[in-house]
């Protein structure tokens, strides 16, 4: 059947601007990390030219899952850790949408950890954030899994009890991932340019933003933020590249993205912050390619029915 | 043990050896049973022989005998696989009493069912004649065991060397016995063989032409072996439908129905007994403009499902209790977000794990009431195996007109009975539209709630100018978050006004039996053929008890007060838990009621009564005939 409703009709050239894509004032914490990345999405819409319309940002819970509520796009504000089941959803449903995810790292690593390993399997396309504050932001300052050992939080005063859980590191763990990558929200160019090669990227492309929280965990990312020498670069022909950010950051380290096993190592290696492209595989099979919803009209579909019911005639 | 047992039983029948023409026993109602150990296929030859007898114009229905294990130990009580069959001359709704007639694979399967009060008095038992002389010494004295208890059934027994006749064709007898059954039972029932074959080639059609026709061998062997052996047949009148009929379970008809509403997603977690809807449907769905999704766990199954109804549609998920309780953040969430949505749950026994193949009624409550904060939804209950289809067709209209969720409650019984029903006459207006992705006009917003009826047009992705955030947290019409008092107490109402409106657009359930009375039956799901059945049966007692079956759980239909005045008593019948007046510490101010029952109770200030059983099985018509004596010899009045 023709799905001339469900395809996008090109119409007179619309051009979009950053303004396009902005809604009502963000209400974070001023110095929150959150809004430079809010700024680079709104950047990446505009400089792919997305339709508002045709764009969705789905979230979780917490500070960083009001996200969609701050752009003009289609967003949905689902529950705490189950953005991905309802991206999933949507993408299944209308794979014409261009589907955004934000998460925390409450919302992604804690809650809603299954659905992230299974995410990952199905490889639905979609670009995935994770806004990783290393806390709790929105129920105020409880320890995440991604607070480094030690970290004092309110739900842990002494420190966090555990080792932090390194999302880099599952992601690469999952079989069937196909994107992983990582920046940070006070590097906005190399920000931009991570998110740009996540939306290009035919499958689920995971991005860990390293982000920001001057209310819970000032000092956290003080010591990357203030000397770039501390913040290693993955390069490479096939990776993320933005001249501006390897100007100043010049601790580089060539890496081949096809190659897992080096990105495992790299991501695995305690101590250094590593920015860039760790892993991309475009062959990986994709769940919403193979299971794409077969378009067939109502007759068509009565049609077959028909022929089920004589299969149970009496 | 005697291969020629006595003669006089409670049904009747001599079981003795053939003569040239054995005699007719004519019945217009007849059970049947076949149990065997799990994996023996008792159930695919009792499943074939109801649709034989659907298919000869018999009215049937027919249960799952189902162990709790995949491949419990053989040879024990609760090994005991199979099916009941119960035909008849008219249609038949529910399972019954006890059974008349049971094939027996061995005396250990036929003890569980005799334990459970499943078998007449002086029922027929045709049992595998093996064991009684076994090699195997502990197996010859648990047969000697065995008869010792069945004796008091008075049971009338007919050895059938099952093992010994199939080994004559095929060599391996575990394979073979459900067939050989299968001909031996068609004989005595007087069954069309030439349907019989024709039943056995259409189950086999997925597997090697070879197949069917050894099967069939088999069949006419048990065919043949009756002939000469069994001295009795049974006749069932049948008369050929005037209408086109088809013949399928509770399960298979939800998923048709869904086929038939236009969904195309049914996004799942596998669990009993709800699992079959998805192997059913993802065995012809993928082909007929739809899919599967076999989610991570039931939370999950939901989440796509609203995911993929937001995005435009109405997706549905299926499952069963614990699987509804994760799903409860995110039923809040549908309903919070006003996102269609339709979710199935096939009723288990309850709480926790329970009884995971058994039917109860218990899960009413948590459906309407499951959710923090309020969270009003349409909860619909189909009765029958036709109304499994057809709800979803409504289900699914429902959803989509009140922009809400619908929950549909079917239950164990329905999931697995086998009913034949006419054919529905498809629609393709019953199918979903594909998404309006016009533009949304200036003044259009996301909730833009009619205040009268609380209904609003929804915005889908992909309209332009229709971009906004759908959230979870308290909103207003521009779906813009805000914890204004006013704001917030007029969404809850406008959430809340859709059923009110809806339930403007339902009828009384109609009376069955008369319109006035002394006892008034009210049920909902899949006890209405056994209430029926009983107030057909106490109306031949020349009592004066009729019944109404309820769809609607919520909104309730109208009409149910005035329809309770009528009579002096009303009570429900339902299979869940409810204190017994009488048991300890029970008293009429902390007696907990049944669902349905508290639910009128609160909704009429009406003082129904309520009898409630949780035995895991469907309940009996004689056995509610019973209450109904019970509660009549009781003071009348009490309720108007
Ligand atoms: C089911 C459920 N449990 C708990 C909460 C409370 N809650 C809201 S946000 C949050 C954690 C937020 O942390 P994170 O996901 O890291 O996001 P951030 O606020 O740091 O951006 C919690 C526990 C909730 N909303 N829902
Ligand atoms: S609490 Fe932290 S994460 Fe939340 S808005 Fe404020 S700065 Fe951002
Ligand atoms: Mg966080």
């Amino acid at each position: 059947m023709s799905c001339s409703l469900l395809s996008c009709a090109t119409e007179p050239d619309r051009l979009f601007e950053m303004s396009d894509y902005q809604g009502p004032r963000a209400r974070w914490c001023p110095g929150c990390g959150d809004h430079g990345i809010l700024t680079a999405n709104q950047r990446l819409l505009a400089d792919e030219q997305l339709k508002p319309e045709t764009t969705v940002y789905v979230s979780g819970i917490g500070c960083s899952s009001r996200f969609p509520h701050y752009m003009k796009t289609y967003g949905f504000h689902g529950i705490h850790g189950r953005a991905l089941p309802l991206a999933t959803g949507v993408k299944l449903s209308r794979p014409d949408l261009d589907v955004f995810v934000v998460m925390g790292d409450g919302d992604c690593c804690s809650i809603g950890a299954g659905h992230w390993i299974h995410a990952i399997r199905y490889n639905v396309d979609m670009t995935v954030m994770l806004l990783d504050n290393n806390i709790y932001g929105l129920t105020k300052n409880q320890t995440s899994p991604t607070t480094p050992q030690g970290y004092a939080s309110n739900t842990q005063p002494d420190g966090s009890y555990l080792p932090a859980l390194n999302p880099l590191v599952t992601t690469l763990g999952v079989a069937n991932a196909s994107f992983v990558a990582q920046t940070a929200d006070w590097v906005p160019g190399h920000l931009f340019a991570t998110l740009k090669a996540a939306h290009r990227h035919q499958g689920f492309a995971f991005v860990r933003i390293l982000q920001r929280c001057p209310i819970w965990t000032p000092d956290i990312f003080q010591e990357a933020v203030m000397d770039p020498a501390k913040t290693e670069l993955l390069v490479h022909d096939d990776g993320i590249r933005d001249p501006d950010t390897e100007e100043a950051y010049t601790t580089h380290t060539w890496h081949d993205p096809a190659d897992i096993h080096d990105g495992r190592r790299l991501a695995s290696e305690p101590g250094t912050v590593r920015l860039g492209l760790f892993f991309r595989n475009e062959a990986q099979p994709r769940y919403d390619v193979t299971r794409r919803i077969p378009l067939q009209t109502a007759e068509e579909k009565i049609a077959h029915l028909e022929r089920e019911l004589d299969r149970h005639a009496v | 043990m005697n291969t020629n047992p006595p003669a006089a039983t409670g049904s009747g029948l001599p079981a003795s050896a053939a003569s040239a023409s054995p005699e007719v026993h004519t019945f217009h109602r007849h059970i049947v049973e076949v149990v065997s150990d799990s994996g023996e296929g008792a159930q695919k030859c009792g499943q074939s022989f109801g649709l034989v007898s659907a298919r000869m114009g018999n009215g049937a229905w027919t249960v799952e005998i189902i162990p709790a294990e995949i491949q419990p130990p053989p040879r024990t009580p609760g090994s005991a696989s199979g099916v009941r069959i119960r035909i008849g001359s008219e249609p038949v709704t529910n399972w019954g009493d006890e059974a008349d007639l049971i094939v027996a694979f061995n005396e250990q399967v036929l003890l569980a069912r005799h334990r459970l009060g499943a078998l007449k008095r002086g029922a027929t038992i045709l049992l595998e004649s093996m064991w009684e002389t076994h090699e195997d010494a502990d197996i010859r004295r648990a047969w000697d065991e065995a008869m010792r208890e069945l004796a008091d059934g008075d049971y009338h027994f007919v050895l059938v060397p099952m093992e010994e006749q199939t080994l004559t064709i095929t060599e391996n007898p575990q394979r073979g016995k459900n067939m050989f059954i299968l001909g031996l039972l068609s004989a005595i029932h007087l069954r069309d063989l030439d349907i019989v074959r024709d039943q056995i080639r259409k189950t086999f059609a997925k597997k090697a032409p070879e197949v069917a026709e050894s099967n069939i061998k088999l069949m006419e062997l048990g065919a043949a072996w009756a002939e000469q052996n069994v001295g009795f047949r049974i006749d069932v009148p049948c008369k050929k439908p005037d209408k086109a009929m088809v013949v399928m379970n509770g399960n298979q008809a939800i998923g048709m129905g869904a086929m038939a509403s236009g969904m195309d997603l049914c996004a799942m977690y596998p669990i009993t007994p709800a699992t079959s809807v998805s192997h059913y449907l993802s065995d012809v769905f993928e082909t007929s403009g739809g899919i599967v999704h076999q989610a991570e766990d039931e939370i999950a199954a939901i989440g796509v499902a609203i995911g993929a109804s937001y995005a435009g549609k109405v997706a549905f998920t299926v499952t069963s209790g614990p699987g509804m309780a994760l799903k409860t953040e995110f039923i809040g969430l549908a309903i919070m977000t006003e996102t269609p949505l339709v979710i199935v749950d096939v009723q288990r026994g309850g709480p926790s794990t329970g009884l995971p193949t058994k039917v109860e009624q218990s899960d009413l409550l948590a459906a309407l009431f499951g959710q923090p904060g309020d969270a009003p939804k349409v909860v619909m209950a189909p009765a029958t195996i036709e109304e499994c289809f057809h709800c979803m067709v409504s289900a699914r209209q429902i959803a989509e007109s009140l922009r809400g969720v619908v929950i549909v409650l079917t239950d164990a019984n329905l999931a697995t009975g086998v009913q034949p029903f006419p054919r529905p006459e498809l629609d393709p207006h019953w199918q979903a539209h594909l998404p309006d992705l016009g533009p949304i006009p200036k003044d259009r917003k996301p909730f833009s709630w009619d205040e009268q009826t609380g209904l609003s047009k929804r915005i889908v992705p992909g309209q332009p100018d229709g971009m906004h955030t759908t959230t979870g947290l308290a909103h207003d019409e521009a779906s813009t978050v805000t914890y204004a008092p006013d704001v917030n107490m007029r969404a809850n109402a406008m959430r809340s006004r859709k059923l009110a409106v809806f339930q403007q657009t339902l009828r009384p359930p109609p009376v069955y039996g008369g319109d006035e009375g002394d006892l008034l039956v009210v049920g909902w799901g899949s006890t209405k053929g056994a209430i029926e059945e009983a107030v057909d049966r106490a109306r031949e007692q020349g009592l004066a008890v009729s019944s109404t079956h309820l769809t609607f759980l919520s909104p309730m239909q109208p009409g149910l007060k005035d329809i309770f005045r009528r009579f002096s008593r009303v009570m429900t019948v339902e299979i869940n838990y409810s204190d017994q007046p009488g048991d300890p510490f029970i008293t009429p101010e902390n007696r907990r009621y049944g669902q349905l029952c508290l639910l009128l109770r609160a909704q009429t200030l009406v003082d129904i009564d309520c009898w409630t059983r949780v035995p895991g099985e469907p309940l009996r018509p004689g056995q509610i005939l019973e209450v109904m004596r019970a509660k009549l010899a009781t003071d009348g009045k009490e309720t108007a």
